[in-house]
């Protein structure tokens, strides 16, 4: 199979896949449908294409992560790409060698696209200034995310048709979430309106100028909002203490019975996981019918395999000129 | 009798009001006086230099800058600090205290002026530490380090946090009529912070520190001034509200003074959405907002100097991730022009105005005889074209380190030449030209 036999009808031409902030709204449309016109392969039975034979993937996370690191694993060899891992808990200085230096290292065995997962903001932006290679972020710290703000958008296009005109609320931990950074940007460029909702503590006062509503009080938004993403409290970015108890937190922010009650209906519930159950949500939410979660997860499948066949073209493409 | 006249140049020299075409006469090391310009025949004796077309004024202060030496030698040495300073038209710095060890007694003074007379660019001043090995808990030895040739106090980056340490050190140099250099942050505001907490910090998912990390030390400190008489200078202003607290401090009356840095006044948090830890330094790149207050503040005289703020650092400690990269720009080199861009090309301040900062200002804070142009001082002097318009190239730099923002910057202003003690220190280019 080749680049020109999938449907790319809209714009790219990234090399890297930094962050939503820099994309355009048909640029975020163009991978989306790439991860449909995928979902329409996989349910036809086509597990497996070879789009991306002879092309190696490297997973650099210097931060833990299961999930995302399998998804996007498991999205590269399902096109056919070879894949390595390579994954260091510990800060590049403490080993005396710099976070360039490894990724360098890494690129010098012949690495097409670098997924890079850092607990620094701006970590894949150093790489992709350093590398020949394709760079995509998997997570920076507290900036952006973009393949999870993907995957939520697309979950929320499939279930409910369309983005623009819906008003998305993004709960929790604003201030510490590349997640609801994501979102924010993703969504408003598709004309959602967005309302980041949470502890006063937890949502920065300038992120009005991103075009975002504030609310503190989940209840009354509730009979507004199409869908609600649960942001996890990021208990291990937090410096200090920004809400005086966990049960409090759970009163004021979360998603139980009685508040899908009080919402829409079919209010979509999201969460993007890994979830604290009881604290953002209940089971009983998690697994009800408004709880989008699982679609989510195959999504992110989707989504990823829909950037790598994108920043593969791009690749190919610098290469044959290269050439 | 060895003379040097430098002719046909603009003399500014704001501590006597000159600013006037000159020919500025030399001898033995010391000023002898300001001729009618072109009055002084080229073969009148000694050596003539023309200086047409360029500013003639005191040779540059900086109040306090890193030399990292020893300790820390993979940044920078004496040597090459003030091989740096030189370029940048310094001919004296006071060298910080942030060694290892710390300049908290008399042989570690003694050794930074034994290492400046080693090296034989431009004077080097030592400033002492307030507390013992700069940890903010006891007295440094304050009477020793005077003695040892200390001409100020300072715990570089590390604020003295500890309001009762602060309002002894505060009373007891007094009785040396030396200043304490504060660096008035808070740190429980400041910490894990890597830039300016705003919009620009939210957008970026960088964690911030916000302006009033500054206000409240500085307002702390201004406090403990009125209660102690003492004499405080508070480096790297960055912010609109601490200009303000200063200028209402020394309305009253207080003995405060403050100095910023070129790049706090160019430069923006903007900038940090490049992720290049060049831009990371302490306290973080602000808004334009506090931009134009400390130009007013340059302009009504609340801030009296502009230091570099030179913090050399070694490529590999900044070629890592922005929340590990140590602050910090490698700045002596690239003042000059960085201060004509912020302050001279948009009309904020005259180049006479911008000199007295660099000159009898910090010379006032450190009481020391330099930064005038008097007959019978010793003869420090910087030559400065205004029109040369060039390009930085860290490549270029004396520095041992190429920690820069501006690397590549077009830029009009130069220095082209520095005397130290009649001496001609450093040239820009080739005697033959002159």
């Amino acid at each position: 199979m080749r680049f020109s036999e999938v449907p790319i009808a809209g714009p790219w031409g990234e090399r890297h896949l930094l962050g939503l902030e820099r994309l355009t709204a048909d640029q975020i449309q163009t991978v989306l449908d790439l991860a449909d016109y995928y979902h329409r392969m996989t349910q036809k039975g086509a597990v497996r294409l070879d789009l991306l034979k002879g092309f190696v993937v490297a997973n650099l996370f210097f931060e833990n992560s299961t999930r995302t690191r399998t998804s996007f694993s498991l999205a590269a060899k399902r096109l056919g790409a070879d894949t390595v891992d390579f994954s260091a808990s510990s800060s590049s200085l403490s080993k005396g060698e710099t976070f360039v230096d490894t990724a360098l290292t890494i690129e010098a065995m012949g690495v097409d696209l670098v997924v890079c997962r850092h607990r620094t903001p701006g970590a894949p932006h150093l790489l992709s200034r350093h590398l020949r290679a394709g760079v995509l972020n998997a997570g920076d710290g507290t900036h952006e995310h973009p393949t999870q703000g993907l995957l939520d958008i697309l979950t929320i296009r499939q279930k409910l048709g369309r983005i623009h005109g819906l008003t998305v609320a993004l709960v929790g931990d604003i201030r510490h979430s590349r997640v609801a950074r994501s979102n924010i940007h993703g969504l408003i460029k598709l004309g959602a309106r967005v309302i980041v909702c949470g502890p006063s503590t937890l949502i920065p006062a300038d992120i009005v100028e991103l075009g975002v509503e504030v609310a503190y009080d989940l209840d009354r938004i509730l009979p507004e909002v199409d869908c609600v993403n649960l942001l996890r409290v990021q208990f291990e970015r937090q410096r200090g203490a920004f809400f005086p108890s966990i049960s409090e937190y759970a009163a004021l922010f979360g998603m139980n019975g009685d508040r899908i009650r009080r919402g829409k209906d079919g209010m979509l519930v999201l969460a993007p996981g890994p979830i604290n159950r009881g604290v953002e949500l209940t089971p009983e939410v998690a697994d009800g019918p408004n709880s989008v979660i699982l679609n989510q997860v195959s999504n992110g499948l989707l989504v990823r395999m829909a950037c790598l066949t994108l920043l593969a073209r791009e690749r190919q493409k610098a290469v044959e000129v290269a050439q | 009798m060895n003379r040097l006249v430098l002719s046909g140049g603009q003399v500014i020299d704001p501590a006597n009001s000159i600013d006037a075409p000159g020919d500025l006469v030399i001898a033995d090391g010391r000023v002898v006086s300001i001729e009618r310009p072109g009055s002084v025949p080229a073969d009148a004796g000694g050596r003539w230099i023309d200086v047409s077309g360029c500013i003639v004024c005191p040779g540059f202060i900086d109040p306090h800058v890193s030399l990292r030496e020893p300790g820390f030698e993979e940044d920078e040495c004496t040597a090459s600090g003030t091989a740096a300073a030189l370029a940048g038209g310094f001919t004296s710095v006071a060298a910080q205290s942030d060694t290892d060890p710390v300049v908290d007694n008399r042989s570690s003074a003694e050794f930074v002026r034994l290492q400046a007379e080693r090296a034989g660019n431009c004077r080097v001043y030592p400033l002492g530490a307030v507390t013992k090995r700069s940890s903010g808990e006891e007295l440094a030895e304050i009477g020793q380090l005077v003695a040892g040739g200390a001409v100020g106090f300072s715990d570089a980056k590390r604020p003295v946090a500890n309001a009762e340490v602060m309002r002894r050190a505060l009373e007891y140099t007094q009785m040396f009529n030396r200043p304490i250099l504060h660096f008035a942050i808070v740190p429980e505001l400041a910490e894990g912070g890597v830039m300016h907490e705003g919009f620009e910090s939210t957008r970026l998912g960088l964690r911030g520190i916000p302006a009033a990390a500054q206000d409240i030390m500085v307002g702390r400190d201004i406090a403990l001034v009125q209660l102690t008489g003492g004499r405080l200078h508070l480096m790297n202003i960055s912010t609109e509200d601490s200009v303000e607290r200063i200028r209402i401090a020394q309305r009253r009356g207080l003995k405060i003074t403050a100095d910023v840095t070129p790049h706090h006044l160019y430069l923006t948090d903007r900038e940090m959405d490049r992720f290049d830890t060049m831009y990371k330094c302490f306290p973080p790149l602000r808004t334009p907002e506090h931009i134009r207050a400390l130009i007013e503040g340059l302009k009504d005289g609340t801030i009296s100097c502009i230091s570099a703020d030179h913090q050399p650092l070694a490529i590999e400690k900044k070629a890592v991730e922005l929340d590990i990269a140590p602050p910090g720009i490698c700045g002596l080199e690239t003042l000059l022009p960085v201060c004509a861009k912020a302050l001279i090309e948009p009309g904020h301040l005259s180049w006479s105005q911008l000199i007295s900062k660099l000159t009898c200002g910090p010379a006032d804070v450190l009481g020391l005889p330099h930064g005038r142009l008097t007959s019978g001082v010793l003869a420090d002097v910087t030559v400065i074209d205004p029109s040369e318009v060039w390009t930085i190239s860290a490549g270029d730099f004396r520095s041992r380190s190429r920690n820069t923002p501006f690397d590549g910057l077009q830029v009009q202003g130069r220095v082209i030449m520095t005397i130290v003690g009649g001496d001609v220190r450093y040239r820009s280019r080739p005697a033959t030209k002159f």
